[in-house]
């Protein structure tokens, strides 16, 4: 199957749904980068460069939200969600204003940049903000999906994309997004992967793993992180006994601390998290990061045996 | 409306901006007496605005960057009719929508939420683009002060206007030389404002901030540049209208108490007193 980007999809999308609706595009000197640029060469009356000033683009987006339009505001997650974390929090979250922040190369499989440029903290500071949602897709189909449903939402969305080409894990012709919805990508009863962002394709290829040994993994795919799918994770809880989140972020803050919530406050159950520790990402190819970091598929599969040995 | 009336309208301003403080006991007296002759032109007898429907569409739209001067906004809103003026008693109360910072979502008139200083005048740079994108004719004012200018991302907002030929934008800075901790020649010196802007590539105005006249002209001078945004430079003092408080930078973030506070009134009205006659 051809691997496709995040990013790419979220170009594709913005430029493919720009006849279908009214919204205006901001980048900050990386649209050919975070793939606006797409959008910029089909509909360049409506793309607007802020330069490399991205507190300033982000209450210019607030600015042109009050006037009544969506507005995509994008950079490198690290750019968008760390360095205008302010701007994002007062001038687009407190007034709730309809700006959609589109935030590329996320996570360490950013590669080769390294910790500068690898954003692992943005989960955790955007889900914080009052009334932000925080959208992390899986692959192409649904971060287009992810896109449309943004247009649609009255209020401020954080959408998480990644450079790294990934499979795609869902079906075009029968894929449908609903906020606040875990995706159920296989049924099973021993324990429960749950993704979120690209690495569904490393939590099926775990379950691969795991049913080698004859263990029968559930895994769920989590776009929609911020609100969480509290009902999904409290049945994985209940039928599975075991949980093991899986994210391209640090396990502060993210999806395993958002699934933590839930479980300490509605139905413990045994947790392991596989995402960055407490550490800075480093330069490498993804594939070698991954293992440095410890987040392949064997090294979920680990953490499942130790998971399901502790229940 | 002519400068008397104007300048009526400004003391009152500056009365229902303390009678806010003194409610509260916290609030930016200071910087929000030294906006009030600007703040009773704007809204008396510049912008194209409707009390009566806050969110017209098509209205100019005013951005308060120097958001903790709310006491200048907010008395100002409440004397052009769009909430009551008793309502300014209950400022940065918890049972008021007038918080200690504009907020747009929940208070009748205003257009932005500001407060964290640099944030306002990006967000005006957007309404006016929007305005251009969507070839709409209102304009666009931000207040900023000159301590706010300290702020890196103002200048941001300063190159992107020009950049984007914002000449649907006039800013003014509100120059009364204090900040918090001090005069701002000592804390970081802003200066020279006017020839910053200039090599920005903007059109700039210099202007005595409490000169009705002059006021007047800059808003006129402005909506004749074509091409650029406009910075209108105006030179004001701290405290303005209240003989005790100007040019005291220890007025920039106290309330006064009640003997203080009814002494400036007495001051304010007398002011009034004697424009009426």
């Amino acid at each position: 199957m051809a691997k496709k980007a995040t990013r790419e999809a979220y170009g594709e999308a913005l430029r493919d749904l720009a006849d279908k609706y009214d919204f205006v595009v901001l980048d900050a000197d990386l649209a050919a980068a975070t793939k606006t640029g797409t959008f910029k060469k089909a509909h360049p009356e409506r793309f607007f460069d802020t330069g490399i000033a991205e507190g300033n683009m982000m209450s210019v987006a607030a600015g042109i939200a009050t006037t009544g339009k969506v507005v995509f505001a994008s950079s490198f997650a690290m750019f968008a969600a760390g360095r205008a974390f302010e701007q994002i929090r007062n001038s687009v979250g407190y007034p709730h204003l309809n700006v959609k922040i589109g935030a590329t190369h996320a996570g360490i499989t950013v590669g080769e940049d390294g910790a500068t440029h690898q954003c692992l903290e943005d989960v955790g500071l955007m889900r914080s903000i009052p009334g932000m949602v925080v959208l992390s897709p899986a692959d192409s189909i649904e971060s287009k999906a992810c896109v449309e449903f943004a247009i649609n939402h009255n209020g401020p969305v954080y959408l998480r994309f990644s450079r790294m080409a990934v499979e795609d894990v869902f079906d075009e012709a029968t894929y449908k997004f609903e906020l606040g919805k875990g995706n159920l990508l296989k049924d099973g009863k021993d324990v429960t992967i749950m993704s979120t962002g690209i690495m569904a394709g490393f939590a099926l290829q775990t379950a691969e793993l795991l049913k080698n040994q004859g263990i029968n993994a559930r895994v769920i795919s989590m776009a929609s992180i911020k609100p969480i799918d509290e009902d999904i994770i409290v049945k994985a809880a209940k039928e599975t006994g075991a949980i093991v989140t899986v994210e391209d972020h640090s396990i502060i803050g993210g999806l395993g601390t958002a699934v933590a919530e839930v479980l300490a406050e509605k139905s413990p159950a045994v947790l392991r998290r596989i995402g960055t520790q407490d550490t800075f990402g480093r330069s490498g190819k993804p594939a070698d990061l991954f293992k440095y970091f410890k987040m392949t598929p064997e090294d979920i599969q680990e953490a499942c045996m130790d998971a399901i040995k502790n229940k | 409306m002519h400068n008397k009336e104007l300048e009526i309208k400004a003391y009152n301003i500056r009365k229902n901006a303390l009678t806010a403080v003194y409610s509260a006991a916290s609030g930016h007296p200071g910087g929000s007496l030294s906006i009030a002759d600007l703040m009773a032109v704007l809204y008396f007898d510049e912008l194209n605005i409707d009390p009566a429907d806050p969110d017209m569409e098509d209205r100019d739209r005013f951005v308060l960057s120097k958001g903790h001067c709310s006491p200048a906004l907010y008395g100002t809103l409440a004397e052009r009719g769009y909430f009551p003026i008793d309502d300014l008693k209950r400022f940065r109360q918890v049972d008021s929508n007038l918080q200690g910072h504009p907020e747009m979502k929940h208070i009748s008139g205003v257009d932005m939420t500001t407060g964290s200083l640099g944030l306002g005048v990006s967000a005006a740079c957007g309404m006016a683009l929007s305005g251009k994108i969507y070839k709409k004719n209102y304009r666009v004012y931000a207040v900023l002060g000159d301590g706010e200018i300290e702020e890196g991302q103002v200048w941001e907002a300063a190159m992107y206007a020009a950049h984007y030929k914002l000449d649907n934008l006039c800013i003014f800075v509100d120059s009364n030389g204090l900040q918090i901790d001090g005069p701002t020649a000592d804390v970081m010196n802003s200066d020279p404002i006017d020839k910053k802007y200039e090599a920005f590539g903007w059109h700039v105005i210099k202007i005595d901030g409490h000169n009705y006249d002059e006021i007047k002209a800059a808003l006129a001078e402005a909506k004749t540049i074509k091409g650029k945004p406009t910075a209108v430079v105006m030179k004001t003092v701290k405290g303005k209208g209240v003989s005790y408080m100007e040019n005291q930078v220890s007025w920039h973030g106290s309330a006064p108490n009640e003997e203080q506070y009814n002494q400036a009134i007495a001051e304010l009205d007398a002011h009034i007193a004697q424009l009426g006659r």
